[in-house]
């Protein structure tokens, strides 16, 4: 049912809105709206149960295992939400003097700080709301660089066929052409078609390392070494940057600028899509580019940094400083963990991933890279099932939500066929991992066994299989008050 | 460790079932030589109650304020129940609603406030959010381009958002798109449809109308809208969601309504948070459907023909059409729309028309009682909804400084934004100021000016 569907005309809520209608309204006519908004009228109470009925029709972190590759779906710590939202991080306005926020500016100032060690890059700027957001930012970034030096003819970006979708959308929402490099036997980017790519067109390349394929791009040194030659940079993609937390910093790999999906690796939240925070980092010579607002420290007090001081930034992305609550969230959970917590995350995370890998393997699941180790991450392929069985990846995503796990990533990438790409992250225990082996091992009897009941799952959810054919070609994207 | 749960013993089973000696081996296909060493950056780790500590001793050093500045993020009555629920580890913690079956809370929560937002825009349309307002702009900015073909130019008046026209500008410029910002009338504060025919000749995609605009003054947006359109360009407006329970929805302006309709949504329901996360919100008319960008929530059947919600249209988007794609954008602000809905939800049309008119007549009452003080006047003669420009007769950081050792935030210094408008004050009191409140105010300020 839905909200609108409990709504009675004139029922209100009291105590929520103001308690007399003003009447002073010096709207012109000609300005005022004719018709009330098609909002519920529903109580407090109907409201409350509403949604909380609807949240319990999520799958979650904090009631399932959700193993969604590359996504980095670790527990989010309850402090880091209660007290981000202490009432004066709340109230305080984006405008409002820097005098009234040096408490919350001394937060941003060391979460720049950290993040620059942690990534081994010379600057942070904390603006990006999103990874997406991050990288169209470092691209814009690398453009600058070159556009700067009168170097006009770098019109293309490198990206390999296994990197998100988003780093192809980016180079073109940057007005750059995509060249698409493949990857070899072992998962690691074809060094000859990468050799062959680059040249004086070259902008920059985009890389996602440990790669989406869950390996550590083992040629990385040799491969910034190629595009820098060429005079290209290279962009870190830190969708996986958990995996090698406290381990490797990007910045000694060679690259020039990275973005960090706090809502991956610094454990803020996912919120069902959103929001994200990617601050960015950059290298010393891509320093002058950096999108503000930036946070510095002089004499005692923190205040921002000026457009007038950075003549050359890309300028501003965001009305005003990004997603400042998700950052402050980062921040607490930064200072949780401390220096030997960062480090233990790459550690626990590959652990679990290994672990896990060999537990799959061991129970007949076919590994794409047997032969590699597992990132944070791994991918297991069900070609060989499919083909004798015709029982999908995805029938094996949505039986796996029967056994009351969250499916982890299907079909991505794609160039491995029937793929599951599957990240336990640090935050989970080995009964949890082990029971996830055995509800994976139990699928697999039920594939042999009843294959069909594996095809029409899920079977134990709210609703069964989604029409998705049908979502598109009869568009229903709102709901239409029934003319009675 | 903190927020991992290995014991010795689960350590040294899963490395015996790995077959590797230590968590060391797992690592050794990253060359020896980029294994870094210790993170001096990082200080040590605090308990939890250590942090709590220091985060309070932070907040306490912001302190509170009573604030009158708006310009783009307001401070609204939040109901309790909104973040109550919104911070559910349900809503909190799940993902992008790829799996339907597992996510149908969130699926149906967006569909509503597609709804609610298609409705209160007046548009066919909404997708499921954007980052923010700015960001939502710059993306309405695209889709109009690629919609037009032929015209790369986009008009924003400098009624706009100063900030929104700095990332619209920073954000398009990189597809070659050029930004033509039209002047405003010094006396009414408003674009003066009629003298555009003689400003303006060029072809152009879209034209941007902001209503209320920046100076909190309202704009003639049916006559702007109608001008677009007689030039063949689409009309993006730029509006404030509480306003439109007071004010004509975009999808009615003018003759045939504007095609697109974006703002900032953060006055539902969002606290002001030093700035974020807010969300940006995008409408527009079914022509436009397929240049939207972002996730769009549709209805279908399962195999049991029960109603259910799935993410649609995603042959438009970054993980299915790579390098085609219609915007980078992957996420959207879920927990933001989150909390929207709840609030719309609890607030309903009326709730939400008195959040509006109250914000209408606070303001009013605010500017009446300014102006009756030696000096001070209106800066703009137009009609305004919940703030409003007043010119001083001093410097007004002098004054806002002066109102700040007060416990009083009195507004914006719009010098800041644009050059030549000296002494310019731009302040906001929606309905969470008293009359007492706005006494104060305007006796503090009159000593600050003596």
């Amino acid at each position: 049912m839905l909200i609108f569907e409990h709504s009675r005309p004139g029922r209100r809520n009291y105590s929520q809105a103001p308690t007399t209608a003003a009447s002073n309204n010096k709207i012109p006519e000609n300005l005022r709206r004719k018709s009330p908004p098609l909002l519920p009228e529903v109580s407090e109470m109907d409201t409350v149960r509403h949604y909380t009925r609807l949240s319990q029709k999520n799958f979650s972190i904090d009631t399932e295992f959700y193993p969604l590759g590359s996504c980095t779906m670790k527990y989010n710590p309850r402090a880091c939400n209660s007290l981000a939202m202490l009432p004066q991080y709340l109230g305080r306005h984006p405008l409002a003097p820097e005098d009234t926020g040096q408490g919350y500016m001394a937060c941003m100032y060391e979460l720049q700080e950290i993040l620059k060690d942690v990534t081994g890059m010379a600057g942070v700027s904390l603006t990006p709301m999103a990874g997406a957001q991050g990288e169209l930012i470092g691209v814009m970034m690398i453009r600058a660089y070159h556009e700067s030096r009168g170097d006009f003819s770098r019109t293309e970006i490198i990206v390999p066929d296994a990197a998100h979708g988003t780093n192809p959308a980016t180079a073109v929402m940057c007005g750059f052409k995509v060249v698409e490099i493949a990857t070899d036997k072992t998962g690691n980017v074809d060094m000859a078609a990468l050799k062959a790519a680059v040249g004086p067109q070259t902008a920059g390349l985009m890389l996602t390392n440990p790669s989406t394929l869950g390996v550590f791009e083992e040629n990385v040194s040799e491969m910034s070494r190629v595009v820098h030659e060429a005079g290209g940079l290279l962009y870190y993609d830190g969708a996986n940057l958990n995996a090698v937390l406290g381990k490797v910093k990007p910045g000694d790999m060679g690259f020039d600028v990275i973005h960090i999906n706090l809502h991956k690796t610094f454990s803020t939240p996912h919120g069902g899509g959103g929001p994200g925070s990617a601050p960015v980092g950059v290298a010393e010579r891509l320093l002058p580019y950096m999108p503000i607002p930036i946070v510095t420290h002089e004499d005692g007090k923190y205040r921002w940094v000026s457009e007038k001081e950075k003549p050359q930034s890309i300028g501003r992305l965001s009305a005003h400083m990004g997603n400042a609550g998700v950052l402050l969230r980062a921040y607490i959970y930064v200072r949780l963990l401390g220096m030997d917590g960062m480090h233990r995350v790459a550690e626990f995370a590959t652990l679990n991933a290994n672990y896990l890998m060999a537990e799959l393997r061991k129970a007949g699941f076919e590994i794409a890279y047997p032969t590699r180790r597992a990132s944070h991450e791994f991918i297991v392929t069900m070609k060989e099932i499919k083909d004798k069985t015709g029982v999908t990846a995805m029938n094996l995503a949505k039986r796996l939500l029967d056994k009351g796990y969250h499916a982890p990533t299907t079909y991505f990438p794609m160039l491995v066929p029937e793929c599951l790409l599957i990240e336990p992250a640090e935050s989970e225990s080995k009964e949890t991992l082990d029971a996830f082996v055995i509800a994976m091992k139990e699928i697999l009897t039920e594939i042999e066994e009843q294959p069909d009941m594996v095809k029409d799952a899920p079977h134990t959810m709210p609703l069964r299989k989604l029409d998705d054919v049908k979502a598109a070609r009869e568009l229903d994207l709102s709901w239409k008050k029934p003319s009675s | 460790m903190p927020f991992i749960p290995h014991t010795e013993e689960d350590i040294a089973e899963m490395l015996a079932s790995i077959g590797a000696d230590s968590i060391e081996t797992l690592f050794d296909e990253i060359p020896s030589d980029l294994i870094s060493g210790e993170l001096t950056g990082v200080p040590p780790g605090l308990s939890e109650m250590e942090i709590t500590r220091l985060m309070m001793e932070r907040a306490n050093i912001d302190g509170s304020y009573q604030n009158f500045i708006g310009a783009g993020a307001y401070e609204h009555h939040i109901p309790a129940a909104v973040w109550q629920i919104t911070t559910r580890g349900e809503f909190y913690s799940s993902y992008t609603p790829y799996q339907a079956e597992a996510s149908q809370g969130t699926l149906q929560l967006l569909y509503e406030y597609q709804t609610m937002m298609a409705s209160l825009t007046g548009m066919d349309v909404s997708n499921a959010s954007m980052y923010d307002g700015a960001t939502a702009l710059a993306e309405a900015a695209l889709m109009a381009v690629r919609l037009h073909r032929t015209s790369r130019r986009i008009l924003i008046p400098k009624t706009v958002h100063p900030t929104y026209r700095k990332v619209v500008r920073a954000i398009v410029s990189n597809q070659k798109i050029e930004v033509v910002e039209l002047p405003f009338c010094p006396q009414s504060g408003q674009v003066l449809p009629e003298s555009l025919d003689e400003f303006y000749k060029e072809d152009f995609a879209a034209l941007v109308i902001p209503q209320p605009n920046f100076f909190g003054v309202l704009e003639q947006v049916d006559a702007l809208t109608d001008w677009a359109h007689s030039k063949n360009a689409l009309a993006i407006g730029v509006v404030n969601p509480t306003a439109l329970a007071l004010l004509s929805p975009p999808g009615e302006w003018g003759s045939n309504g504007a095609d697109i309709a974006v703002g900032e949504g953060q006055p539902l329901g969002i606290p002001l948070s030093s700035g974020g996360p807010y969300f940006g919100f995008m409408a527009c008319k079914n022509k436009l459907l397929r240049q939207i960008p972002g996730r769009i929530i549709g209805r279908t059947n399962d195999l049991d023909n029960k109603p259910g919600f799935v993410l649609t249209l995603q042959a438009r988007e970054q993980h299915i059409r790579r390098s085609k794609a219609t915007s980078n954008i992957c996420t959207n602000q879920g927990l933001m729309v989150t909390a929207a809905t709840i609030y719309m939800s609890l607030l309903g049309p009326e709730g939400l028309r008195r959040v509006a008119a109250q914000s209408h007549a606070n303001t009013l009452e605010l500017i009446e009682q300014l102006e009756a003080i030696n000096g001070v006047k209106r800066t703009f003669s137009g009609p305004i909804f919940h703030e409003a420009t007043l010119t001083l007769p001093a410097s007004v950081d002098t004054v806002l400084s002066k109102l700040k050792d007060q416990g009083i935030l009195a507004g914006l210094n719009l010098n800041e934004y644009y050059s030549d408008m000296e002494n310019a004050l731009l302040v906001c009191a929606t309905e969470t100021k008293t009359s007492a409140d706005l006494q104060r105010y305007t006796e503090l300020l009159t000593q600050a000016l003596k």
